[in-house]
C-alpha cells in the first residue's frame, strides 16, 4: 500500500468536515430561496400595474418616446450582464456570462460597438481578468438586490440610453431566469428601446382597457411612467437572477456534498484493506517467526 | 349594482410589497395638479403623484395615512391603485428617525437636487405621522 493508514484516516477527517461544510451550505442556500421567491412574489403586483398603467397609455396615446424610437442604424449597444458575487454556484455564473459572450459576439457582427456593463462580483473580476474594459459595475447585492440599487443601474442605463452623441442605441439584458428549482435559463432581451406590449405580465386578452383620463397629460405621465417601468424590468431581473443564483448553488452544494459522502466510502474502504494488510503481515510474521524458532529448537535436540 | 359598488377597493403597492390593500370609502392623495379626492364611480383616471401623503378612509370609518414618493394613482372601475417606489403607513414611520432625516437633508443644502427631494420625502413622513396621531 502506497499511502499508510495513517493518512487515509487524515483524509477521511478532511473530507467529513469539508462535507459538513457544504452540508451547511446546501440548507442555508434552501433557506434563502424561499425568502428570494417570496421577494420576487412581492414585487410582482407592482410590475403588474404599472405594465397595465404604460399599456394603458400607450394603447389611448401616439407612443412616441425617447425611450421607445428605434433607430434604424444603431452604432453603440450596452450590454448588462446580471450574476452573483460569490462563487460555488456550480455553472451559474459561467452560463451566464456565456450567454453575455454569445449576445456580444452577435452585435459584434452586426457592426454594432458593444459596452459592457455588469452586475455582480463574478462578472467583474471575468472581465478585469481578460483586462476587457467594463463601462461599470456595480457588486454587493446579488443575493438580495434592492431596488434602490437597481434604480440607481436602470438610471444610468437610461441617461446612457438618451445622450445624443456618443451614447448607446439599445440596451441588453442578461440574466439568468428562474424557472423551476432544477432549471435556470441564462436569458437575453432588449431592455432599450422598449417594446411596450411585450412582456410575461401584459393584460389578459380580451381585457378592456377602460377610456382613462390623464393628468396632467398623457405624455407627461408616459414621461414618468417609462423609467418606472424600466427600473421595474431591472429590479425583475435581479430578483430572478438573485433566486437562480440560490437553487444554483443548492444544487452544487448538494452534489458536493453527496461527492463527499462517495470519497469518504471509498476511503474508508481502502483504510479498512491498509488496516487488514497490516494485520495479515503481522501475523504471518509472527507465525514465520514461530517456525524458525520451532525449526531451530528441533535442529539441535 | 349592489352595494359593493358603493366601494372602492385599494392597493397601495410599493415597489417591493404590496403596503396595504382593502375596501375603502375615499381616497385622498397628492397629485401634480394638486389634491384629488377619489370617491367609488370616479371616472377612469391615471395620474402622476408628488411625494406626499395618501389618506384612506376605510368602510368602518378608519383612516389610513400612508406616505409616498412620487408615484402615480390609477382609478377605474373602483379599483384604486396608487403605486409608489417607496410607501410606508404612519404606525411604521418612526417619527424620530423622521424628523432626523429631515435636519440632515436640510443641513446638506437647498441648491442640491437629491437633497432637497430628501427634505420633502422626509417632511411627507413627518406629515403622515402627525396626521394619522
Amino acid at each position: 500500500m502506497a499511502v499508510s493508514l495513517r493518512e487515509y484516516r487524515a483524509k477521511i477527517k478532511s473530507t467529513q468536515s469539508m462535507k459538513k461544510i457544504t452540508r451547511a451550505m446546501e440548507l442555508i442556500a434552501a433557506s434563502r430561496i424561499i425568502k428570494a421567491q417570496q421577494r420576487a412574489q412581492a414585487a410582482e403586483p407592482y410590475a403588474r400595474e404599472l405594465t397595465r398603467a404604460v399599456s394603458a397609455v400607450a394603447t389611448f396615446s401616439n407612443v412616441d418616446h425617447p425611450l421607445t424610437r428605434e433607430t434604424t442604424d444603431a452604432g453603440r449597444a450596452a450590454v448588462l450582464v446580471v450574476v452573483s458575487d460569490r462563487g460555488l454556484a456550480g455553472a451559474y455564473a459561467s452560463n451566464a456570462i456565456k450567454e453575455a459572450e454569445r449576445l456580444t459576439e452577435k452585435l459584434r457582427a452586426e457592426g454594432k460597438e458593444v459596452v459592457t456593463y455588469v452586475s455582480g462580483r463574478k462578472a467583474e473580476a471575468f472581465y478585469k481578468f481578460r483586462n476587457r474594459p467594463v463601462a461599470q459595475a456595480w457588486t454587493g447585492f446579488s443575493d438580495q438586490p434592492t431596488y434602490d440599487a437597481c434604480k440607481e443601474i436602470a438610471d444610468t442605463l437610461i441617461a446612457e440610453f438618451l445622450v445624443d452623441t456618443h451614447g448607446v442605441d439599445e440596451v441588453h439584458l442578461v440574466f439568468t431566469r428562474f424557472v423551476s428549482m432544477l432549471t435556470q435559463t441564462p436569458t437575453a432581451l432588449r431592455l432599450l428601446p422598449l417594446e411596450v406590449v411585450e412582456g410575461s405580465e401584459a393584460p389578459a386578452e380580451g381585457e378592456m382597457l377602460p377610456l382613462y383620463e390623464f393628468e396632467p397629460s398623457a405624455s407627461d405621465v408616459l414621461d414618468a411612467l417609462l423609467p418606472k417601468y424600466v427600473t421595474s424590468r431591472v429590479y425583475h431581473a435581479h430578483l430572478q437572477a438573485a433566486a437562480s443564483e440560490l437553487a444554483a448553488r443548492q444544487k452544487a452544494m448538494k452534489s458536493a456534498t453527496d461527492n463527499a459522502e462517495e470519497l469518504i466510502k471509498k476511503y474508508t474502504r481502502i483504510a479498512n484493506q491498509a488496516r487488514q494488510a497490516g494485520i495479515t503481515q503481522e501475523i504471518s510474521e509472527i507465525v514465520g517467526g514461530v517456525n524458525a524458532l520451532a525449526d531451530a529448537t528441533a535442529g539441535s535436540e | 349594482m349592489a352595494g359593493s359598488d358603493k366601494q372602492l377597493t385599494v392597493s397601495l403597492v410599493a415597489a417591493d410589497r404590496v403596503v396595504w390593500e382593502g375596501p375603502a370609502t375615499m381616497v385622498i392623495a397628492r397629485t401634480t395638479e394638486g389634491d384629488v379626492g377619489i370617491l367609488p364611480n370616479h371616472a377612469p383616471l391615471l395620474s402622476l403623484m408628488v411625494d406626499g401623503v395618501v389618506d384612506i378612509r376605510t368602510p368602518e370609518g378608519e383612516t389610513w395615512v400612508a406616505a409616498v414618493d412620487a408615484g402615480f394613482l390609477s382609478v377605474a372601475d373602483n379599483r384604486v391603485s396608487i403605486l409608489s417606489e417607496h410607501a410606508e403607513m404612519s404606525h411604521e414611520i418612526d417619527l424620530e428617525k423622521a424628523r432626523h432625516d429631515l435636519e440632515r437633508a436640510q443641513a446638506a443644502g437647498e441648491d442640491n437636487g437629491a437633497a432637497t427631494e430628501a427634505v420633502r420625502r422626509a417632511e411627507a413622513r413627518i406629515r403622515a405621522v402627525e396626521k394619522a396621531g
